[in-house]
C-alpha cells in the first residue's frame, strides 16, 4: 500500500513539480528528471546537527604528567578547583583508565582506551609512543576523532614544537605560533560551531 | 552459539557483568565470555625470555616470540596449574625455571587472569574514575562516565537513582546493551531486593539472580546486531 502511494508522489514530481510546494522541495527547475538524490529533511537535518556539535577543551599532556598546553573553546562550568589542580585530577583519571583498560582488556590490545562519554561530552585521548598524551573533550555527536588527533600531533605539534630549538619538551608550550596555529585547526574541524553564548 | 560468535569474529559477545553498590565495592560478578590466547611450548635450558614477579606473578618482560608476548604470566608448568609465583607444591616458579636439571619442560603462557581481589579494586577504581568523568566535565550537570571505548572491549555503565552501579563489558559491535542494563536493573529489583534473605549493599548470592541474569545475557547476545531486546 505505502508502497504504490510513493510511486505515486514519484509520478507527480516527474510531471512538472506541481507538487513540489506540498512537498517542501526547492527545485531549480520546474521539472526533477531524476529523484532526489538528497531529501530536503536530510539537509535540514545536517545543519541542526552542525549546530549542536563542537569542542569544548584540549589539553596536551607529557609522559611525566605536565600539562605542557590546555586550550578551551565553548566551556560551561569548570571543575572548582584550581587550573593545577584540574591538570593533575585530568592526568591521574587518564592514567588510571590506561591501567583500568590494560587489566580489564578480555584479548590483547593496540590502542588500547580510545574514548569515553558521559550524557554531556565525549572525551576523546591519543597517545604516542612517546608518552605524549592529547585529551579533546567535544560534543556527544562527534565519532572517533583519532586521526584528528593524530594530525595535532604530527602536523602541530611535531612541526612546531619537537622541530623549535627554543621549545624545551619538558615545560609548557610558550609557543605563540603553537597556539594560533592550533587554534585556527580547531576552529576549521568539521564538527566545530562556536556556540552563541 | 560460541561457534558462530568466533566465525563472526565474536561479534555478538558480552564478556562480563560487575554490580558495584554506592560506596564502591563490588557486589557482583560474572565472567559470560573470556577468549583466550594462551600458549604452551616446550622449552630447553637456559630459557631466552626474561622473566619477572610482577603483581604477584611471574611475567614475561623481555624477549617476545612465537606468540609469547611482553606481559604474559606463567599458567602453567608441565600442565600444573600454578598460583600466583608459587607451584601447586609451593615452589617458587622462577627458581623452578632457572634449575637446568628440570628441563625440558612446558610452560603455558598466556594474558593474567584476574584474582577476585584484583576485580575488586578495578571495580572500586572505576566507581571513582566514574564520579571524576562528572567532575571534569566542560558542561553542567554531566553523569559520569557512561560509556567507555577501547579497541577490544566497550564498557556501559548504568548508575541508578539509589547509586548502585551495573557495568557490562561487551565487543565494541555489540548492540543492544542499554536495555541489556536496564534488564539487569530490573532482575536485580525482582530476585535480590525482593529476596528477604538478601542484605543490601552486599554481595548478591540469589541462585535466581544468576539463573535469570544468564538468560537475559543469552537472550541480548543473540539480539545484538538485529534490534534491542524488549
Amino acid at each position: 500500500m505505502s508502497h504504490s502511494a510513493r510511486l505515486h508522489t514519484h509520478t507527480h514530481r516527474q510531471r512538472g513539480g506541481k507538487e513540489g510546494g506540498r512537498n517542501g522541495e526547492i527545485q531549480g527547475g520546474r521539472r526533477s528528471d531524476k529523484p532526489a538524490a538528497r531529501t530536503p529533511p536530510q539537509a535540514a537535518q545536517r545543519s541542526a546537527g552542525v549546530e549542536e556539535m563542537t569542542v569544548h577543551n584540549l589539553y596536551i599532556f607529557d609522559r611525566n604528567g605536565i600539562c605542557l598546553h590546555y586550550s578551551e573553546w565553548n566551556r560551561k562550568k569548570h571543575a572548582g578547583i584550581s587550573r593545577d589542580q584540574e591538570y593533575q585530577l585530568m592526568y591521574g583519571m587518564l592514567f588510571s583508565i590506561r591501567s583500568f583498560v590494560n587489566k580489564m582488556s578480555p584479548v590483547d590490545f593496540r590502542d588500547g582506551f580510545l574514548s569515553f562519554q558521559t550524557s554531556k561530552y565525549k572525551l576523546h585521548y591519543y597517545e604516542t609512543a612517546t608518552g605524549l598524551k592529547i585529551v579533546m573533550n567535544t560534543d556527544l555527536g562527534v565519532g572517533n576523532i583519532r586521526d584528528i588527533l593524530s594530525q595535532i600531533y604530527s602536523t602541530i605539534f611535531v612541526e612546531l614544537v619537537v622541530k623549535n630549538p627554543l621549545c624545551s619538551l619538558n615545560e609548557p608550550i610558550q609557543s605563540e605560533l603553537f597556539r594560533t596555529k592550533l587554534d585556527s585547526f580547531v576552529r576549521g574541524l568539521p564538527f566545530f560551531s562556536a556556540r552563541a553564548g | 552459539g560460541r561457534e558462530e560468535a568466533g566465525r563472526e569474529g565474536a561479534a555478538m559477545v558480552v564478556f562480563s557483568v560487575y554490580v558495584v553498590n554506592k560506596a564502591g565495592g563490588l557486589v557482583y560478578q560474572h565472567d559470560n565470555y573470556s577468549p583466550r590466547s594462551d600458549v604452551e611450548k616446550t622449552f630447553s635450558y637456559p630459557l631466552d625470555l626474561v622473566l619477572k614477579v610482577y603483581d604477584e606473578r611471574v611475567v614475561v618482560s623481555f624477549g617476545q616470540r612465537d606468540g609469547i608476548k611482553v606481559g604474559y604470566a606463567v599458567l602453567s608448568v608441565n600442565g600444573m596449574d600454578v598460583n600466583g609465583r608459587y607451584m601447586t607444591d609451593n615452589r617458587d616458579v622462577l627458581e623452578y625455571l632457572n634449575t637446568s636439571f628440570n628441563y625440558p619442560l612446558a610452560i603455558r603462557f598466556g594474558r593474567p587472569r584476574l584474582t577476585s581481589n584484583e576485580k575488586l579494586m578495578l571495580a572500586s577504581m572505576f566507581h571513582s574514575l566514574f564520579a571524576i568523568g562528572s567532575q571534569l566535565s566542560p558542561e553542567p550537570g554531566s553523569s559520569g562516565i557512561e560509556v567507555l571505548e577501547t579497541d577490544t572491549f566497550k564498557l556501559h555503565c548504568f548508575q541508578t537513582l539509589t547509586g548502585i552501579k551495573f557495568i557490562v563489558l561487551a565487543d565494541p559491535r555489540q548492540a543492544g546493551i542499554d536495555s541489556l542494563l536496564r534488564k539487569i536493573y530490573e532482575i536485580y529489583s525482582d530476585y535480590a531486593l525482593k529476596n528477604p534473605f538478601y542484605s543490601l549493599e552486599m554481595p548478591i548470592r540469589c541462585d535466581l539472580f544468576e539463573q535469570n541474569l544468564k538468560v537475559a545475557l543469552e537472550v541480548a547476545e543473540k539480539a545484538g546486531t538485529i534490534g534491542t531486546t524488549s
